[in-house]
């Protein structure tokens, strides 16, 4: 543009009547862009910047008759306090083992369901099983809630009705800590393995199929082919996927353990999320509730960053 | 020798047909034993003789359910809401996307930036709560609309689909002396049809499925969306059970025929367009995917 400028006032007259209007529809045309951006930009200020800024109240003796402009600023103070609760530590340590416990189970289970899936050779089976397999992904974590209920319950649950058939005792799978966690897992696994097989599957067509000719020619059978060809095929998408995963070790959603914890389980089902929305919403200490938040944004925060230090490290794109 | 080559893949082939039959099976199976027992008498709940065969067919539960008005309105409201949210989630981020794919866009990456942060930090739930309530928000419609309007990545999903698009396209428009909005609604929407359906579906979806802001922000119930009515319908009745005496025994059986009927009720929605959008859902997760 520059160019064009300097350009039309060596050469005179003729490309200066002309290039001013050429600028002036350019900025016209830029301005539509602005314009479209105008109303998405000012939602992720207000509702995603302005918040941000409100977190402040982590750092004041927050009132909600003054306002975030007019409370008391007292330091760390809330911090001080958050980490005097022996509270806090469970909570965190449950937020840590409840993630872990999951990347742990539910992070393999679509590697495996997609490797099997590709092994299928009968498209219709192939097409059924799919379509049943996404659809846990569909379904509300309240729904869920109360499917788990109705399978796991001490009575009339579908699954201790048959452990009781089969002249066992039930299982308190809902009510004891520890069962509660293998259903709380289980649950995971069940509502995300066949959703997560899609990205498997799409990775799996991206492996030349000449490498499984010249290993059939080998002599390769299918688990060696699967083995040596199939799986270092979609390693770079396992190894992204990880790494996605474990940059949001820190972050725990709250509908999940919100809806399947109860009074019974509290040991291992109060995570922040719902400690914050107990502190916070429930009990009225905003501050409070709003530096655990905070606390547990910024060690994500760390997360993210590492986990993609380390993925630019392994050679992986990374996020940014 | 030959022989074994050839038998071998068959084994595996059964093999892994039953792995795949099995998974298939716990997928579906807690649905077929809600329709069971949301189908089934009383008589035959208490005497836990319900699996995935309703026993003793009647569908008194299902009655009681499409005659509580508040059911009804909860979900009528949900669907209006669902369609508002889906529809102004879209144009928002149509909006947004279009104009960071603009090479002559100044502070594009600060813009782009702005956007991704927020997936990765945020001031947190106490601050949200704080801003929905300062702008007079909670109780309302729009606190279910507006603070959840764009997801970043499906914006980011967007912006990738866009940046596909061959530039020529565009570029012979902008010679036939066509602006960015007339571009924009002429050329790039109608070559990204599928992506906007996708993206549609995955808005939809989860204004369908999400109660966490309805839970915060609603108090009162004539303004329940399909999701925190059925909280209170499954879970309340879940803490009482847990607690329960044994005494509590007839009620609590009633209660479960109701329960799981109620959940039925939410559920059929989603299992209605479900096979219909299916591939829409897989593409989409496919572009997603090619993103990261």
């Amino acid at each position: 543009m520059n160019q064009s400028i300097a350009e039309s006032k060596t050469k005179g007259l003729p490309p200066k009547t002309i290039k001013p209007k050429r600028i002036a529809k350019g900025i016209w045309k830029d301005y539509q862009l602005y314009l479209l951006l105008l109303l998405p930009i000012a939602y992720f200020i207000i509702f995603k910047y302005v918040p941000m800024y409100g977190a402040g109240i982590a750092f004041q003796d927050y009132s909600i008759f003054k306002g975030v402009s007019g409370s008391e600023w007292i330091g760390f103070e809330n911090f001080k306090e958050l980490f005097a609760m022996s509270q806090f530590y469970t909570v965190v340590r449950n937020t840590l083992l409840l993630n872990l416990l999951d990347l742990i189970v539910s992070f393999p289970a679509p590697i495996i369901l997609a490797l099997m899936l590709n092994e299928l050779r009968i498209v219709w089976f192939k097409k059924i099983s799919q379509t049943i397999l996404y659809l846990p992904h569909f379904i509300s974590w309240i729904i869920i809630g109360g499917l788990v209920y109705q399978i796991f319950s001490n009575k009339g649950g579908l699954v201790n009705n048959m452990i009781v058939a089969l002249g066992f005792d039930t299982v308190p799978f809902l009510t004891e800590k520890n069962h509660w966690l293998l259903v709380y897992l289980g649950t995971g696994v069940w509502q995300s393995a066949g959703w997560g097989t899609i990205i498997y599957l799409a990775a799996l067509t991206g492996i030349n199929k000449e490498l499984y000719e010249a290993a059939e020619v080998d002599g390769a059978g299918r688990w060696r082919k699967m083995w040596n060809i199939t799986l270092p095929g979609i390693r770079s998408t396992i190894v992204v996927m990880l790494i996605l995963a474990l940059g949001k070790i820190m972050t725990i959603g709250f509908e999940r353990p919100f809806v399947m914890g109860n009074a019974l389980v509290m040991d291992y089902a109060e995570v922040i999320s719902t400690f914050v929305y107990k502190v916070g919403l429930q009990s009225a200490q905003f501050s409070l509730a709003t530096a655990m938040g905070l606390f547990q944004a910024l060690v994500g925060l760390v997360f993210v960053i590492g986990s993609n230090a380390i993925a630019k490290k392994m050679g992986e794109p990374g996020l940014w | 020798m030959n022989n074994k080559i050839r038998q071998n893949p068959r084994l595996s082939d059964v093999l892994i047909m039953i792995f795949i039959g099995i998974t298939v099976i716990i997928s579906i199976l807690p649905f077929l034993n809600i329709i069971a027992v949301s189908l089934s008498s009383k008589e035959a709940i208490i005497s836990d003789k319900v699996t995935i065969f309703p026993r003793g067919f009647n569908i008194e539960s299902y009655k009681l359910v499409f005659a509580d008005i508040r059911m009804l309105k909860s979900m009528g409201l949900t669907i209006v809401l669902t369609l508002i949210y889906t529809v102004l989630s879209m144009i928002m981020s149509i909006c947004a996307a279009y104009p960071l794919t603009k090479d002559n866009l100044k502070g594009r990456s600060f813009f782009s930036m702005l956007i991704i942060f927020t997936m990765f930090f945020s001031g947190g739930m106490i601050p949200e709560y704080l801003l929905v309530k300062e702008l007079g928000m909670l109780d309302s419609l729009t606190s279910l609309i507006v603070p959840g309007m764009i997801s970043a990545f499906n914006l980011i999903i967007l912006r990738t689909f866009f940046t596909s698009i061959p530039p020529s396209l565009e570029e012979s428009a902008y010679l036939d002396g066509s602006s960015h909005i007339v571009t924009l609604t002429k050329i790039v929407l109608p070559l990204s049809l599928p992506v906007l359906a996708t993206l549609s579906l995955f808005y939809a979806v989860s204004r369908w499925n999400t109660y966490m802001d309805a839970l915060f922000y609603i108090t009162n119930s004539n303004l329940y969306p399909i999701q925190l009515k059925l909280y209170q319908v499954v879970m309340n009745s879940m803490v009482t059970d847990l607690t329960a005496q044994e005494g509590a025994m007839q009620t609590e059986v009633i209660a479960e025929g109701i329960k799981a009927a109620s959940i039925m009720f939410a559920t059929i929605p989603i299992l209605i367009v479900y096979p219909w959008l299916q591939r829409y859902f897989v593409s989409g997760a496919m572009v997603g995917a090619v993103k990261e």
